[in-house]
């Protein structure tokens, strides 16, 4: 073992600090991420079913009529999403924590935010897929035509605000002993901006609203988007250490 | 390698650390002993970067914490009584991911060498979730030498492992000693702690109250310094 020990101190080091390695780490958080998530599917399969039961008890609690079904579809699509995004929020944190693996990403020579942005992306990817699987579901259901573009650049967009904040606060309560409770009360008043645009721009493409009355909200969930990311991308580290 | 100086820290109302100095060499070996709630663990979390200081200054390698912390911990190791590993990835995928975060050069020859050191390159394709407490403790040490840092931190290392995983991490702990690194251990592990380290400190209501080399131990032993310590 001692053989072995004296070569492993042979090894060229790079300590050149941190240059370029902002990308590498990000990259590094959601590969870890996909992959653990694709071979385990814990978090993605939570997430799926959740949604989908939502979906299906609002289609048997409400009993609508075409065109009522048409004017609520934004509501439902984006409880649904709320819902299933603070599972899976929940959940990536909570496993970063259980065996103290979020203290191993903490002690990485990187800045922190590089952390923020990879957990972001991979909650990103779940969330994304969940709504691809469940946008197909929902049509045949309600009887709806979900796939205009305009509709799924607003669920892109309010997707990524909601990740956002979600993983910036999922960081705050994992650390707490009532996390699964925390995070909802903490989330939604924050993304309560976010929600409602995402609401009126989905309702807006789907009744056929004017294009300058659609703007509006897309106007401010770009907004949301931008603000929201670039306050936890500052206070992150504040948000994780002790 | 290691300068505390003064250093205190607060939860809220309660300070666990209350001025706390302490001093290591280069390639020393440092016994961390204390009651439990002496602030061993809060402590080492100040070392490793993971908890500010409320108070006082703290230096490792040259550097400054809190404000150089990326470069102190560029040449740090820590394990602690969590793996801090992921279950649902194999042996190699979790080095291989510590290594990318990392930033180092060949990654896959130095994976290799670091399994091999902590004898579970047979077992690199496994999940490690399917290993034993005593392997993942193994691989801790493993991904806490990849970037192979110049100063190591071990908190409570032994927890949960039984003879046969303890005797196996005395080796490797022997082995990252006696690479030349300086260590800071806590442990409640007397036998252990006096078998590996060169100096024993006590870390007794938030402050260091007693300190021996292992050359002044010789005409008494730990347990009996250890009490001594706690009475005074």
């Amino acid at each position: 073992m001692v053989n072995k020990a004296t070569k492993i101190r042979s090894m060229p080091l790079d300590r050149s600090l941190p240059k370029g390695n902002f990308i590498k780490a990000v990259t590094a958080v959601v590969w870890k991420d996909l992959r653990a998530e694709f071979r385990s599917r814990e978090l993605f399969s939570a997430m799926l079913v959740f949604s989908l039961l939502i979906i299906l008890i609002f289609n048997f609690a409400l009993e609508l009529d075409v065109k009522t079904r048409q004017s609520v579809t934004a509501g439902v699509l984006w409880s649904t999403f709320a819902f299933a995004g603070t599972l899976g929020l929940n959940r990536s944190m909570a496993i970063e924590k259980d065996q103290g693996c979020l203290d191993g990403l903490l002690l990485a020579p990187v800045d922190r935010s590089a952390i923020y942005f990879g957990k972001v992306i991979s909650n990103l990817v779940f969330m994304l897929i969940v709504e691809v699987i469940v946008l197909p579901v929902y049509s045949i259901l309600y009887s709806v035509n979900l796939f205009q573009p305009g509709l799924l650049l607003v669920i892109l967009l309010g997707s990524i605000g909601y990740v956002g904040v979600g993983t910036l606060l999922s960081a705050m309560s994992v650390q707490t002993r009532t996390r699964d409770i925390l995070l909802p009360i903490l989330l939604f008043p924050v993304a309560i901006p976010v929600l409602l645009a995402a609401v009126k721009a989905s309702n807006g493409f789907l009744t056929g609203a004017e294009v300058a009355d659609i703007l509006v909200p897309i106007n401010l969930l770009i907004a949301y988007d931008v603000i929201f990311i670039a306050v936890a991308f500052m206070v992150f580290d504040s948000v994780v250490e002790e | 390698m290691i300068t505390v100086k003064k250093l205190v820290k607060r939860f809220g109302l309660k300070t666990v650390l209350r001025g706390v100095d302490f001093d290591v060499q280069p390639g020393e070996f440092v016994a961390l002993l204390g009651p439990n709630g002496a602030g061993k663990t809060t402590f080492l979390r100040i070392l490793a970067s993971l908890s500010r200081p409320s108070l006082g200054e703290v230096r490792i390698a040259g550097y400054h914490l809190p404000s150089q912390a990326a470069q102190v911990r560029a040449r740090l190791g820590v394990v602690s009584h969590l793996p801090l590993l992921y279950g649902d990835l194999t042996a190699e995928e979790n080095l291989r991911f510590y290594a990318r975060i990392y930033n180092l050069a060949n990654i896959e020859e130095r994976i290799t060498e670091v399994l091999e050191m902590v004898d579970l390159d047979t077992r690199r394709r496994d999940l490690v979730r399917t290993f034993s407490r005593g392997m993942q403790q193994r691989l801790a040490i493993g991904r806490a030498v990849l970037h192979d840092p110049e100063v190591m931190l071990f908190d409570e290392p032994y927890t949960g492992l039984d003879q046969d995983a303890s005797s196996m991490l005395d080796d490797v702990l022997k082995t990252v000693a006696a690479q030349g690194r300086t260590v800071v251990m806590t442990s409640h592990d007397l036998a252990r702690a006096e078998d590996l380290a060169t100096r024993f400190d006590i870390l007794s209501h938030g402050v260091i109250s007693a300190s021996a080399s292992r050359g002044k131990l010789k005409k008494t032993n730990l347990l009996s310094f250890y009490k001594q310590a706690l009475a005074g």
